[in-house]
C-alpha cells in the first residue's frame, strides 16, 4: 500500500488548526478579556502581553486557508461560499482586533482608547463565537447536493448546536487567555486574572457539558469512529484529564502547567472533532453517503500533494524555529516601555 | 449595467484588492530602506541612522498591519465570492498561496515583532538580522502571489482535466457533466510561466518606487517645515538614490512586461493600445486619447507613426504590424477604455517621477536641492503618483485578462506560428470536455470570469458585504492616514534624547539575562546597564557626537562591513 497522502493532509491541516487555536486563541481570550479591567494602564499591559505575538498568531489562520485551499480545494470552495455571511462578519472582525490594537495607543484621549478597546473586545468576542459556529455546523452537517453545492439558507448556519458550540469556544478561549494573563502580569493584575480564570473556568465547564451531552445527542454520527477505533477512547480519557489539571495546576499555584493543559485540551477538541468528522471533510445532511466531500473526492492531484509535502517539510520546521526564537525573545513578564502599544 | 452577482463580486475583489495593495508596496519599499540605513547605522557607527530607523519602523508598522488585516480579506474572497474558481484552479494555485503563508507571512510577522518591540530585548547583531528577515518574508510574500497571478493570466505547468472520481476510479461525471479542472503537471513550469519573471521584478521595481516615495514626500515636508533638517536630509539623500533605480527598473521591467503581453495576451496589448484593425504597416502609438469602440479608432489622440510596431519587435526600420483586436472573437476581447486610460497614465506617471529624480540629482550635484521649494513641494506629492501608478498598472493587468479569469494560452502550430481559424481568427489551446456517450467536447483551456463565481452566493449578500467593505475600509483609512499624519507631525525623536521612561512593572531577572547580549562595552559605557542595576536607561543617551557604544561586534559582521566598505 502506498502512502496515504490524503491522510497525511487530514492531519497536517489538523495541526495548522491546532496551532491556530492554541495561539491565537489565548490573545483572542485577552481581547475577550480586556474590558474586565478598568484603567489605562492596566489595559495597556494586557494588550502588550500579546503586542508582539498576535500577528504572528494569526499566520497560523492564513496559513491554515492555504493549505485548505491547496490540498482540499473543493472544501475550500464549498465552505467559503457556504459561510458568506458568517465570513464576511468574520473578517470584519479581523480587520477590527488588529486595528483596534495598532491604533488604540496613538492618541491619548480617553475616547479614542475606549472607541478601540470596546472594539477590540467586541470583535475578538465574534471571532471566537463565529470560529466556534463554523465548527459546529461541520459537526451537524450542511445540505449539500449532488455537485457539493449549498442548498440550504442562513438558518443552516444557526442552528442551536452551532451557537452552544460557539458559546463554549468563547469560554475555551476566555479561559486559556485569562492563564495567560496570569503568566504574563504581577501584583493586583494578576490577581485579577485568577479570578477572571476562576469564573471563566466555571463557564467553560458548563459549556462542556451541555456540548458533550448535546453532541451525543445531536449528531450520533460522531462516535462512530470510536466504535472502529478503540484506542481513540485514550484521547477523550487525555483530554479529560487535561480538563481536570487546570483547576488544579492553578490551585496549586503553577500556572505554566494550567497553562499546558489548556493547550492540550484545545489540542484534544480540534483531535476529537477532527476524528468526529473523518473521513469527511464536509458532511452532506441530505444524503451523507454520496454528498458529502471527504479526504478523496475533494482533495488535490497526488502530485500537488506531494509539492506540499515537501514545501511543509522545507517550510514547518524553519516556521517552528523563529517562533521559538520571537517567543522566547518575548519571554518574562510584560512591561511597557517606549516601544510598547 | 446589471447588479449580478458577478458584476458585484468583481467590485468587490477590484475594491479590495486596490485596497490591500495601498499597504504592500509601501512595505516592501520601505523594508528596504529600512535595511540600508540600518546598515549605515551599524557600519558609520552614526545614532543619527538608528534614530531615524526608530521613527520610520513606527510607521512601517502602522502600515504593516492594516495590510496584514486587509490581506486575510484576499484569501478569504477567493473563496466566498470565487468559489468556482477556486475549484478550477486550485490543485494548481493552492499550493502557491500555501507556500506564501508558509515562508514569507510567518517570517515577516515573526521578526517584525522584533524590529517593532524589541530594540532593546536583543543585540545589535540579532536586531539587525531581523531588520533583513522583514525585509525578505515582505518580498517572498510579494514573489508566491504574482506567481499565482501570472499563473492566472499565462498558464503554463497544468491540463484542464477530467477528474477521477475516487470512490470508482473512472473518469469523474455528476449528472451528466465532467468534473473539470486545471491540474498541475510541472510545478517548476507552473512557477515560471512566460510572465513570472517579468511581473515579479516589475512589481518590486514598483513598490521600490513607492517606499522610496514615501520617505522623499516625508523629508521633504520636514524640510519645507525646517524642521528635523539633518535627519531629513540624511534619509532624503539615501532615498532619492534608491526611488531613481526604482524608476529606472520600472521603465525597463515595464517594456518588457508589454512585449511579454504582446506575445502571451495580444488582445490586452490592443487594448492597451486602442488598436482596433490590424492593417498592413507598422502600427502606430498613441501618446493619448480616447478608444472610441464604435468607430473602433481613438479620438483625440496623438500618434507616433510605427512607433508601436518598434517597441514591440524592435525593428527598424519598423514594417510588421502589431495583432489588433480583430483578430479575436468579440467574445474574447477585453473592455478598451479601462486598460487604456490606465496603462497611459501608469506609463505617464513613470516618466514623470523618473524626470523628477533626475532633476533632484541635478540639483543635488549643484548643491543647492534643499532649497529648491518648488522641487520639494513636488516630492511631497510624488508619493502619490507612485501609489497610483502601482494600482493603475495592476488595473491595466486584471481588466486586460477579461473576459478570463484564467487566461487560455493561444494555439501554437508545430513551427511556433499562432494559429488562426478561416476567418483569421486566433485560436486558443482547447481542452476536451468528455460527454457520457464517449465523445468530446472541445472548449478553451480556460476558465470564464462569469464562470468562475460562487453559485451558492445570492446577489443580497454581496451587495451587503460590498457595502459593509466601503463603510469600514473608509473609516479605515482615514484613520491610517490620522495615525500616519500624527506620526509625522510628532516626527522623530532627536539623536540622543532621553526615552520615556517605562512604566508598569520593574523587569523580572529573566530580562537580565537578556541585557547581557548587549556588548560589555556598552555596558561600561552605560552603568545603567550593569548587571544588578535596573536594566531600563533612566539616564538620557548619549549626545550623538560620542560615538556609539557598538564595539563588541563578532567577526561575520566586521567581514560583512569590510565587504561593505569596498
Ligand atoms: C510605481 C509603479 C509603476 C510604474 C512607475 C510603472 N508600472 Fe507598470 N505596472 C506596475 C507598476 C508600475 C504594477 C502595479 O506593478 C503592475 C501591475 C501588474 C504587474 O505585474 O505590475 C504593472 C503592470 C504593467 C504592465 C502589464 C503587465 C500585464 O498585463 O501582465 C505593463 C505592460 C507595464 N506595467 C508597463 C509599464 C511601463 C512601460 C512603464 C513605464 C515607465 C511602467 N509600467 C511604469
Ligand atoms: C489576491 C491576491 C492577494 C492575496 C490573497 C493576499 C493575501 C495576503 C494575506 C492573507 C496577507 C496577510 C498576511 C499575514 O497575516 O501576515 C497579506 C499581506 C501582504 N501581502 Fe498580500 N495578498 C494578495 C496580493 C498581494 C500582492 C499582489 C502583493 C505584492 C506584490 C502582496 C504583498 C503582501 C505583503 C508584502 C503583505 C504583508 C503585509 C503588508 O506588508 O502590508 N499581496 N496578503
Ligand atoms: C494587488 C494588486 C492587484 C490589483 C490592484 C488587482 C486589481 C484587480 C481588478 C481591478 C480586478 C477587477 C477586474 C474586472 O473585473 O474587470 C481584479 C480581478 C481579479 N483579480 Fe486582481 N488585482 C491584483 C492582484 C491580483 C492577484 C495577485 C491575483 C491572484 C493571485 C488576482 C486575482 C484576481 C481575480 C481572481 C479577480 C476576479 C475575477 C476577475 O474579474 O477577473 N489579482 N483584480
Amino acid at each position: 500500500m502506498t502512502f496515504d497522502l490524503n491522510l497525511l493532509w487530514f492531519l497536517l491541516i489538523g495541526v495548522l488548526m491546532t496551532g491556530y487555536a492554541i495561539l491565537d486563541g489565548f490573545d483572542l481570550g485577552v481581547g475577550i478579556l480586556h474590558l474586565t479591567v478598568r484603567d489605562d494602564t492596566n489595559r495597556r499591559l494586557q494588550l502588550n502581553s500579546i503586542g508582539p505575538l498576535w500577528d504572528g498568531n494569526e499566520v497560523w489562520l492564513v496559513t491554515f486557508g492555504g493549505a485548505l485551499f491547496a490540498a482540499f480545494p473543493e472544501t475550500y470552495a464549498t465552505i467559503f461560499e457556504t459561510f458568506y455571511i458568517p465570513f464576511m462578519l468574520l473578517l470584519f472582525a479581523l480587520i477590527f482586533r488588529a486595528v483596534s490594537i495598532e491604533f488604540r495607543s496613538k492618541q491619548k484621549y480617553s475616547i479614542w482608547r475606549g472607541f478601540w478597546d470596546v472594539c477590540f473586545c467586541f470583535a475578538s468576542t465574534l471571532a471566537t463565537f463565529l470560529f466556534g459556529v463554523a465548527v459546529g455546523v461541520s459537526m451537524i452537517g450542511i445540505p449539500l447536493n449532488e455537485r457539493f453545492l449549498f442548498m440550504g439558507n442562513i438558518f443552516h448556519l444557526l442552528h442551536p448546536y452551532a451557537l452552544c458550540v460557539g458559546v463554549l469556544a468563547v469560554a475555551v478561549f476566555a479561559m486559556h487567555g485569562a492563564i495567560y494573563l496570569y503568566l504574563k502580569t504581577e501584583g493586583e493584575l494578576q490577581k485579577h486574572a485568577r479570578r477572571n480564570f476562576w469564573r471563566m473556568f466555571y463557564f467553560f465547564l458548563v459549556m462542556y457539558l451541555v456540548v458533550t451531552v448535546y453532541t451525543l445527542i445531536a449528531v450520533p454520527r460522531a462516535i462512530d469512529n470510536f466504535t472502529n477505533y478503540p484506542w481513540l477512547w485514550i484521547v477523550v480519557i487525555l483530554n479529560v484529564l487535561a480538563v481536570a489539571n487546570i483547576p488544579r495546576a492553578m490551585y496549586l499555584g503553577r500556572p505554566l502547567y494550567a497553562f499546558i493543559s489548556s493547550c492540550c485540551t484545545i489540542a484534544a477538541f480540534v483531535f476529537l472533532f477532527s476524528t468526529a468528522l473523518y473521513p469527511n471533510l464536509v458532511t452532506s445532511s441530505v444524503n451523507e453517503a454520496t454528498n458529502s466531500l471527504n479526504i478523496y473526492n475533494a482533495a488535490s492531484t497526488p502530485l500537488t500533494l506531494t509539492i506540499m509535502t515537501v514545501i511543509a517539510v522545507i517550510g514547518m520546521p524553519i516556521v517552528l524555529l523563529y517562533t521559538a526564537i520571537v517567543y522566547w525573545t518575548f519571554r518574562g513578564k510584560v512591561v511597557l516601555d517606549e516601544h510598547s502599544y | 449595467m446589471d447588479l449580478d452577482v458577478v458584476f458585484l463580486s468583481r467590485l468587490q475583489f477590484a475594491l479590495t484588492i486596490m485596497f490591500h495593495y495601498l499597504f504592500p508596496p509601501l512595505t516592501i519599499g520601505l523594508g528596504g530602506l529600512i535595511v540600508i540605513y540600518e546598515t549605515l547605522y551599524l557600519t558609520k557607527k552614526d545614532t543619527a541612522w538608528k534614530s531615524a530607523n526608530v521613527f520610520w519602523i513606527k510607521l512601517f508598522a502602522v502600515t504593516f498591519a492594516v495590510g496584514v488585516a486587509t490581506g486575510i480579506v484576499m484569501e478569504f474572497e477567493f473563496g466566498t465570492n470565487w468559489a468556482n474558481y477556486s475549484r478550477f484552479v486550485g490543485d494548481v494555485f493552492g499550493s502557491a498561496l500555501a507556500a506564501e503563508g508558509i515562508f514569507a507571512f510567518f517570517l515577516e510577522s515573526g521578526f517584525l515583532a522584533v524590529l517593532v518591540f524589541g530594540r532593546d530585548r536583543v543585540g545589535k547583531k540579532f536586531y539587525y538580522f531581523s531588520t533583513w528577515m522583514v525585509f525578505i518574508g515582505s518580498v517572498f510574500s510579494s514573489v508566491w502571489i504574482v506567481i499565482a497571478n501570472s499563473w492566472q493570466q499565462t498558464p503554463r505547468g497544468s491540463l484542464v482535466q477530467q477528474m477521477t472520481n475516487p470512490s470508482t476510479g473512472e473518469p469523474w461525471f455528476i449528472d451528466g457533466a465532467p468534473q473539470m479542472r486545471a491540474q498541475m503537471q510541472n510545478f517548476w513550469e507552473v512557477v515560471f510561466n512566460p510572465s513570472t519573471i517579468d511581473r515579479i521584478t516589475h512589481v518590486w521595481a514598483g513598490c521600490a518606487v513607492t517606499g522610496g516615495f514615501f520617505v522623499l514626500s516625508i523629508c521633504a515636508w520636514y524640510i519645507l517645515r525646517k524642521k528635523h533638517m539633518d535627519f531629513s536630509k540624511r534619509c532624503f539623500k539615501v532615498a532619492l538614490v534608491f526611488t531613481f533605480l526604482g524608476v529606472l527598473a520600472s521603465a525597463v521591467t515595464g517594456d518588457s512586461n508589454a512585449r511579454m503581453v504582446a506575445e502571451q495576451q495580444p488582445a490586452k496589448l490592443a487594448a492597451f493600445e486602442g488598436h482596433y484593425e490590424t492593417g498592413d504597416g507598422p502600427t502606430a502609438l498613441h501618446l493619448f486619447g480616447i478608444p472610441n469602440d464604435k468607430t473602433k479608432t481613438v479620438d483625440y489622440s496623438i500618434e507616433i507613426p510605427g512607433m508601436l510596431s518598434f517597441l514591440v519587435y524592435r525593428e527598424f526600420p519598423p514594417k510588421t504590424p502589431v495583432i489588433g483586436l480583430d483578430q479575436f472573437h468579440p467574445d474574447d476581447i477585453p473592455p478598451t477604455q479601462i486598460p487604456f486610460q490606465a496603462f497611459h497614465i501608469m506609463v505617464a506617471l513613470g516618466f514623470a517621477m523618473l524626470g523628477l529624480t533626475i532633476i533632484g540629482f541635478f540639483f543635488w550635484w549643484r548643491g543647492s536641492l534643499f532649497k529648491q521649494r518648488w522641487l520639494m513641494y513636488l516630492f511631497v506629492i510624488g508619493i502619490l503618483g507612485a501609489i497610483a501608478a502601482n494600482e493603475l498598472g495592476w488595473v491595466t493587468a486584471e481588466v486586460g485578462r477579461q473576459p478570463w479569469i484564467v487566461y487560455p494560452p493561444m494555439q501554437k502550430t508545430t513551427d511556433g506560428e499562432i494559429l488562426r481559424n478561416a476567418d483569421g481568427i486566433i485560436q486558443f489551446q482547447q481542452a476536451e470536455w468528455p460527454t457520457l456517450e464517449g465523445g468530446a467536447v472541445l472548449k478553451p483551456a480556460g476558465l470564464r470570469t462569469r464562470d468562475g463565481h460562487s453559485q451558492a452566493v445570492v446577489q443580497s449578500q454581496v451587495l451587503f458585504s460590498i457595502i459593509m467593505f466601503g463603510l469600514i475600509y473608509t473609516l479605515l483609512f482615514f484613520v491610517w492616514i490620522y495615525v500616519l499624519n500624527e506620526k509625522i507631525r510628532k516626527g522623530p525623536a532627536p539623536v540622543g534624547e532621553a526615552v520615556t521612561p517605562p512604566e508598569g512593572f520593574i523587569r523580572t531577572a529573566g530580562e537580565h539575562a537578556h541585557d547581557s547580549m548587549t556588548s560589555l562595552r556598552e555596558q561600561a559605557q552605560d552603568p545603567s546597564k550593569l548587571p544588578g542595576t535596573s536594566p531600563i536607561p533612566k539616564k538620557p543617551d548619549k549626545p550623538s557626537d560620542t560615538p556609539d557604544a557598538y564595539h563588541g561586534i563578532s567577526k561575520i559582521l566586521r567581514m560583512f562591513i569590510e565587504k561593505f566598505k569596498k
